[in-house]
């Protein structure tokens, strides 16, 4: 039992991690912004198209990520400048749009430079690597991305609780307004958050694509919804709530790939029954069923709309 | 907003827009029987006519109630999936669900009972889903059946559904477009239908919609919009409404899937991705949110630019010996994003803005008046 279900946990881990990157920016920018950044995953994609393009112009890789890390970060700081700051006073919905036209602009900028074709993604050493934990082999980037997750969420919370501009960042995400009146330069916050945000997808982009090995226009979409979806289980706004909705959005989407592996071991079923076609739509019935019974998430705050 | 409040009346504007309407009709069917019917010009129609569709729906919803809703492609996928499963033909059904030995429906149904039946099986579906999900602010709606879209696509790929739905098999054979086209006793089509058909239905549906706008539940809708609570207040029970609303656009989506099934010919459940509802929401923005006119044109531009006019952007171009830079696949899609963009940020508006046809004309009249007494008092 143990030996069938610990590698989809294994790897529900690994992908929880990764979609907990993603889900920062989305619950960073929807706190200070009320935003949900659709173009989000569509920057995570991004993020793995130009660590290909680098790669292939024969950087070596030591400055090939860091490089990548700070390309990633400055378009999510140009996209928040060009598409979302012109439109903050405008209505919710436009800002929300404006986000669908980036997230299609950014992924037939990438399917007209690539031709639409898988782009494979260079071979990181030693995280690529096998290792065999518990009598289940896998990549190294599997141990590495809940531990790397874990490291750079604390020191995102330290930063968000013990410096000034995550003193701003706090301020502004209570009261827009009054935190301008108080002297806040709004501006500066919101691309700091922007650049959290983006820089982080582009950490979760190195760890993701390692494990999956090939980019393409639309490889962003689902993680990026997925990580959206985990961002308001845990409550939209919360740094932990994203990082826990993560992982058992990662986890629960792993083990149900293997349901039927898994249940037919115990005995349950007796042939295959197709149930990982659900690993996706799992997601999203967990997402309806948060929204219908705790809207405001696992760890969210109670917001009481005024007249 | 004025001119909603006052009695009704038939002015010479809503008869010139319903002869303009009525004359486009009559090119249409002209240009049918005379130009060769491969021309890209009826592809465009008839794929402009669905997606005309698909957004007044989706713009009734964002558009006139302001329930910002991405399910869109959801209820196409379930209105394509219901219209091809009762009408591929008894006899075609072994070649189509060949792994499912011949499905478990095993009778047709005609062709406008099933594209009934593809949206009452969408609006249904859209009454489940809006049990739940209604009650949620914008965002999060958007985000509900953004993901309810998702999970619909899932269970129509299931394997175990597959003698009802084909599995992740497409679904063929069934009555198309073309299918319109009157055929004398020799095969050969005498009278050529299959673009005005199309454009016929989508226009009753249409029309449908825009009587239901501005009835007094349009203007329930519209008050929603404005001020939940002030409607509230003034007696417009708001989930009811919002439930009613949901249900009917999601019933011409549905629709709209049928008659999407009937343009691609083949149905497969992973085509209706989230891109798709995207996409109409885009053509919705750029028409103008709360303009049925501006939907319809919108669609048309949008599918004539990406079919037609603006497919020379992917070929290599020589101006005179000199070859244009840039060009080559997917440049095209390029030019596509950054004109929706400039839309997006610098013409909220779109192109109609709020506006209808006959208050476009009655616009041109005023100003033909204000002119003509201009020159009198000279």
């Amino acid at each position: 039992m143990w030996n069938t279900v610990f590698p989809y946990l294994l790897s529900g881990i690994s992908v929880g991690g990764q979609y907990a990157l993603i889900a920062i920016g989305y619950t960073m920018v929807y706190g200070i912004l009320r935003l949900i950044n659709f173009a989000h995953g569509d920057v995570f994609m991004v993020a793995g198209i130009v660590m290909v393009y680098m790669a292939a112009s024969g950087l070596p890789l030591g400055i090939c990520i860091p490089l990548v890390l700070v390309i990633t970060a400055l378009i999510g700081f140009v996209i928040e400048r060009v598409a979302y700051k012109p439109l903050r006073t405008a209505p919710r919905m436009s800002a929300m749009i404006s986000a669908i036209g980036v997230s299609y602009t950014l992924q037939n900028l990438v399917l007209y430079i690539t031709g639409g074709l898988n782009q494979i993604y260079p071979t990181i050493p030693w995280i690529s690597s096998s290792v065999t934990i518990f009598g289940a082999t896998t990549k190294m980037v599997t141990l590495v991305t809940p531990v790397l997750t874990l490291i750079l969420v604390v020191a995102l919370v330290w930063l968000i609780n013990h410096t000034k501009i995550g003193m701003a960042m706090r301020a502004v995400s209570r009261d827009f307004e009054t935190s301008q009146l108080m002297g806040i330069k709004i501006n500066r916050v919101i691309s700091t958050t922007f650049v959290i945000g983006t820089f982080l997808a582009g950490v979760a982009s190195l760890l993701y694509f390692t494990n999956y090995t090939t980019v393409i226009q639309t490889s962003g979409a689902m993680p990026g919804l997925k990580a959206f979806v985990a961002a308001v289980v845990g409550g939209i706004g919360s740094i932990p709530g994203a990082v826990v909705g993560a992982f058992i959005i990662g986890i629960a989407e792993n083990i149900i790939k293997g349901l039927d592996i898994i249940l037919f071991r115990l005995g349950v079923i007796k042939g295959p029954m197709g149930l990982a076609t659900f690993s996706d739509a799992f997601t999203f019935a967990l997402l309806i069923i948060i929204l219908a019974v705790k809207p405001t998430g696992l760890f969210g705050e109670k917001i009481t709309d005024k007249v | 907003m004025s001119n909603n409040l006052q009695k009704k009346k038939i002015d010479s504007a809503t008869i010139l827009s319903a002869v303009i309407v009525l004359a486009v009709y009559a090119l249409v069917f002209l240009a049918e029987q005379t130009l060769p019917a491969t021309s890209m010009l009826f592809t465009v129609l008839k794929k402009g006519a669905t997606y005309a569709l698909v957004a007044v729906s989706m713009n009734l919803l964002n558009g006139f109630t302001g329930l910002f809703s991405l399910g869109q492609a959801g209820f196409m996928l379930i209105g394509a999936y219901v219209y091809g499963i009762f009408t591929i033909p008894v006899m075609s059904r072994m070649d189509v669900y060949q792994y499912y030995n011949g499905g478990l429906v095993q009778f047709t149904l005609p062709v406008f009972v099933a594209m009934l039946l593809a949206g009452l099986a969408a609006a249904f579906f859209a009454f489940l889903i809006g049990l739940p999900v209604l009650r949620l602010k914008s965002d999060y709606l958007a985000i509900a059946t953004l993901g309810f879209a998702e999970i619909i696509r899932a269970l129509f790929q299931w394997d175990k559904l597959g003698p009802i739905t084909n599995g992740s098999n497409m679904l063929r054979l069934f009555p198309t477009f073309n299918d319109f086209n009157i055929r004398g006793a020799d095969g050969q089509v005498t009278v050529y239908l299959s673009t005005l058909m199309p454009l016929l239905i989508s226009g009753v549906c249409i029309g449908v919609i825009i009587l239901l706008i501005n009835s007094t539940f349009g203007r329930a809708l519209r008050a929603m919009k404005d001020d939940e609570i002030a409607a509230e207040a003034m007696g417009i029970r708001l989930a009811s409404h919002k439930r009613l609303a949901f249900c009917i656009s999601s019933f011409f989506a549905g629709v709209g899937g049928a008659m999407l099934a009937m343009y691609q010919n083949t149905v497969q459940a992973k085509s209706f991705t989230t891109a798709m509802t995207y996409e109409i929401l885009l053509i919705v923005v750029i028409g103008g949110l709360g303009s049925v006119t501006g939907s319809c044109i919108s669609s048309f531009l949008f599918v004539a630019c990406s079919e037609w006019w603006l497919r020379f952007l992917d070929q290599k171009q020589v101006l005179g010996g000199f070859e244009v830079p840039l060009l080559r696949n997917g440049f095209r899609l390029v030019v596509f994003s950054i004109i929706i963009m400039i839309v997006v940020l610098f013409f909220r508006q779109g192109i109609m803005g709020t506006k209808e046809l006959p208050d476009l004309i009655r616009g041109w009249q005023g100003r033909g008046k204000r002119q003509a007494k201009g020159v009198r008092s000279k």
